[in-house]
């Protein structure tokens, strides 16, 4: 049995995969005192040494982390560093890599966030009726955040897509690390400096409770409780809940979340609306003008009414009443006349010399042709002439007698 | 209303107003007429401001003289 020989480079390559495929390792903490803190050279990395009464471990902190860093420790803190664990391999040296250095003493960064906030409840800095409504319309946007950060693109994607008509402020900060406090309150005081900002949005992508714990800072907290403008926060994942959150006008579960709360009308929304609002004029104009066509119609009836043309018509009507009852009247006079007359005419037929004759009697004239009424007038021998009925009599007279016998 | 453009707000606020006036009647033949043929622009203004709509980005920052400015956001170039 031949045994496997080994170059140094491939063993070392080798330990140090055992380390990492040990889960265990991958995220730990650890508690002992720092010593031998140093910074060499212009890279910003630390390397230090935690060791208690048994052992030592060899510990560095790369520049990004150490910038994180809320405070950091001297040689001879007890401290908890958290990290993993693996192989530098130039020098064969299993060492810890910190992520976070925090003081032992003081508990972990769960209690502190559980002090704090009883406290500022206790206050009433995160009272329900400390909250205000969002404005119903947000065109102004202000976003504190750092320009960098995924969430600010987030924000920016969400708000271009929803309502590109909004206005976005960016108010820039650290999100991270022990700078990170005051430049926030700094950033929430700019935009509530600034006229005209709607509301404002504090928004940070997703970490480790380490990574947002700038957002519980107490510092935070009062300015955005106090912030004249509306906040809506929007910080990590759905499941971290920050002093900031609590703060907060709104709360968002992410920084999506938070631009979405202050786009409640899209513009897709906003076209319906327009849609809608077109209609209705439409609606309301084709109403108005039948309403006005209408009364044109009554008006036009009641003006035919009131027309000379209709006047015209109805004299020409009482006209032809008129005429009506003159021809009835000069008709009914004239039978009267006619009836008259025929009366006129049988009397005068009744006194006709001729119808007398044609009773029997005679009229006598003398030679003359004077009528004779009494005989004295006549002596013996006169010439008379004798009418009858039908033709005459000449005659003499023969004798005389004055009284009638 | 100044003879500049109003923005989409502004017309959008008028059109609601000429909306509420119309159905609220009470109007001349010619005030419906003229408050109609505005609720015509007022869409289509409208419209053109929502298809023509950028996000627009500026930064604020803190001058000398401790005021703030607001000045055009220009993306970092690296994070």
């Amino acid at each position: 049995m031949t045994i496997k020989r080994w170059g140094v480079g491939e063993l070392t390559r080798y330990i140090r995969q055992l380390f990492e495929i040990d889960y265990r390792l991958q995220d730990l903490e650890v508690e002992g005192e720092v010593s031998n803190w140093r910074a060499p050279g212009a890279s910003g990395h630390v390397y230090f040494t935690l060791k208690d009464a048994d052992a030592q471990l060899k510990c560095v902190m790369w520049r990004s982390d150490v910038l994180n860093q809320r405070s950091l420790p001297q040689d001879g803190d007890r401290v908890i560093a958290r990290g993993h664990l693996s192989v530098y391999e130039a020098h064969g040296q299993y060492q810890l890599y910190c992520r976070l250095i925090q003081p032992a003493g003081t508990g972990d960064l769960a209690a502190q966030f559980e002090v704090l906030k009883e406290r500022l409840q206790a206050e009433g800095l995160f009272a329900p009726e400390r909250k205000r409504p969002l404005p119903e319309r947000m065109n102004t946007i202000g976003v504190v955040t750092s320009p960098g950060a995924a969430a600010f693109q987030d924000v920016l994607n969400v708000l271009g897509r929803r309502y590109p008509l909004a206005q976005v402020i960016l108010s820039p900060t650290l999100v991270q690390g022990d700078q990170a406090p005051p430049q926030i309150v700094a950033a929430l005081q700019a935009l509530n400096a600034l006229p005209g900002v709607d509301v404002i949005l504090v928004v940070r992508g997703g970490g480790s409770l380490e990574d947002l714990w700038c957002f519980n800072d107490e510092r935070v907290a009062r300015a955005i409780a106090t912030s004249r403008v509306p906040v809506v926060s929007g910080v990590g994942h759905e499941t971290d809940f920050t002093l900031t959150d609590f703060a907060a006008d709104v709360r968002a579960p992410t920084p999506s979340a938070a631009a979405e709360l202050v786009t409640p009308l899209t513009v897709d929304d906003l076209r319906g609306l327009l849609r809608d609002r077109r209609t209705r004029t439409f609606i309301m104009m084709e109403s108005v003008l039948s309403s006005h066509r209408r009364s044109l119609q009554q008006l036009s009836a009641g003006l035919r009414l009131l027309s000379p043309l209709h006047q015209i018509t109805a004299l020409r009507q009482y006209i032809d009443g008129l005429t009506e009852r003159a021809v009835r009247a000069v008709g009914a006079d004239l039978h009267l006349r006619r009836e008259r007359l025929a009366g006129t005419r049988r009397a005068l037929d009744a006194m006709n010399p001729a119808n007398i004759l044609a009773r029997g009697y005679a009229v006598v004239r003398d030679k003359d042709g004077e009528v004779l009424r009494r005989a004295a007038e006549v002596p013996p021998g006169s010439r008379i002439v004798i009418r009858l009925h039908e033709g005459q009599l000449w005659a003499t007279v023969e004798q005389q007698e004055e009284n009638n016998v | 209303m100044s003879d500049e453009a109003p923005t989409f707000e502004q017309a959008l606020q008028e059109l609601e107003e000429v909306v509420a006036r119309l159905e609220e009647g009470k109007l001349v033949l010619e005030e419906s007429m003229t408050l109609f043929e505005r609720g015509q622009e007022l869409v289509t203004l409208c419209n053109k401001a929502l298809d023509s709509a950028e996000l627009r980005i500026e930064k604020v920052r803190s001058t000398a003289d401790e005021t703030y400015e607001v000045i055009p956001f220009e993306e970092p170039e690296d994070g």
